[in-house]
């Protein structure tokens, strides 16, 4: 049986790239700091000894679109080519191809639909960065096959938190299920409290830090009871126009379980948000 | 109200350089041009294959041929597609982060919460 060798979960900052890379007066103030800590985050990983990944992220209208839009969605493929124009264009991501596991990709789509999730599915899936920026970050080689899939935080209507928590539950539950001896690591990526396109982006913090104090909070200790009680599709307007990406967050709180204390906890207050970064191991820490 | 097109139009454009690039410099008719030839292409189809019923309110016409952000954020546009193609024809011309920032000053002059649907 697979084993689910390690449970991430980060934002996804697409200036990471350029920041960390950059030299001179290019260089950025607070690049060495951002890559001290992702070079940290990044053995979480490295040290779980991962086989394949399967990552969790969101589309930001690249392949989906409102004539036909997925709220949960699994790429079936054996390659995912990655990166678009527009995120070259602006936050100057390299254009990536990925390999993919089509084995766990059918256990996954076959057994998440007798789940009870209807999971829509692609076989052409070009990846954006709400994916190849943990890649980045947390596996540079990119040499794993990955698993990828997309939910639906940005186009509304939108599924209920809950139903972000109950799917991290079932992805949990599925990769444990599938009958193959392979170590995946499930890794997630989503937002606190963003801005974007609205009257408080770009800010010198992000636009509710409270509200980043608390959801770090019930991550990093695993109260799905207490974030479920204050996170609804209403209130995430509050804490900023785009932080309905908090529910990929939620998502991977279901798939570390209730109570599930992070054993990496870690964040970074940026100009206009803050990044975060959480790791757990379900089977104990690695040596 | 056609919001689904007015996000059609932006999602079209952004995606395109050479659009991009023709929105920026000739807007008005780059909007006439698209609601006449593109607006009733169903994306991913044959291009035979078409609507025949999008067009744009005289609001949303006027707000994408003045390039006009602070109307489209008004109208319901998806703000992630208006700021990524404006920031894709006009960051160039000012200083890192310059223009994000102003965008949302400008924005915080007309709208708090809650803001305008965008649900289409």
């Amino acid at each position: 049986m697979a084993t689910v060798a390690a449970v991430i979960a980060s934002t996804h900052h697409p200036f990471y790239y350029r920041a960390s890379t950059a030299t001179g007066a290019d260089r950025p103030p607070f690049a060495d700091e951002w890559v001290a800590k992702i070079e940290t985050f990044r053995e979480t990983l490295t040290k779980a000894r991962p086989d394949i990944l399967v990552m969790v992220g969101s589309d930001h209208f690249h392949q989906l679109w409102l004539d036909n839009m997925p709220q949960f969605l699994v790429g079936k493929a054996p390659y995912f080519d990655a990166n678009w124009y527009n995120e070259e264009r602006e936050f100057g991501l390299p254009r990536m191809r990925l390999a993919g596991d089509e084995q766990l990709a059918s256990h996954i789509l076959r057994n998440g639909l007798d789940a009870g999730f209807d999971l829509a599915f692609s076989n052409e899936l070009r990846i954006d960065h709400s994916i190849t920026c943990p890649i980045i970050t947390l596996r540079p080689e990119a040499d794993l096959p990955i698993v990828p899939i997309y939910t639906n935080i940005f186009a509304p209507p939108l599924p209920r938190p809950g139903r972000f928590v109950e799917l991290g539950r079932t992805i949990r539950q599925l990769v444990e299920s599938w009958p193959i001896d392979k170590r995946v690591a499930i890794i997630g990526t989503g937002h606190l409290s963003l801005e974007l396109g609205g009257p408080r982006q770009f800010g010198e913090h992000g636009p509710d830090p409270e509200f980043d104090r608390k959801a770090v909070d019930w991550i990093a200790s695993g109260d799905i009871d207490g974030c479920l009680s204050e996170v609804t599709l209403d209130s995430l307007h509050l804490p900023g126009n785009a932080t309905h990406g908090f529910m990929d967050f939620m998502l991977m709180m279901g798939v570390a379980g209730a109570g599930a204390k992070a054993d990496h906890v870690d964040s970074l207050d940026l100009f206009h948000t803050m990044e975060a970064y959480f790791t757990w191991y379900p089977n104990g820490a690695p040596a | 109200m056609s919001k689904y097109l007015l996000n059609k139009f932006l999602y079209t454009v952004d995606r395109d350089p050479e659009l991009v690039e023709r929105y920026r410099e000739d807007p008005v008719d780059t909007v006439t041009w698209w609601e006449q030839e593109k607006a009733n292409e169903i994306l991913n189809c044959a291009v035979a294959e078409k609507s025949t019923w999008l067009a744009f309110t005289d609001d949303e016409r006027k707000a994408l041929r003045e390039q006009d952000h602070v109307a489209l954020f008004g109208l319901g546009a998806h703000p992630f597609l208006t700021l990524t193609l404006f920031i894709a024809m006009f960051e160039r011309d000012h200083d890192p982060l310059e223009y994000q920032k102003a965008y949302g000053r400008v924005l915080r002059q007309h709208y708090a919460l809650p803001y305008p649907e965008i649900a289409t």
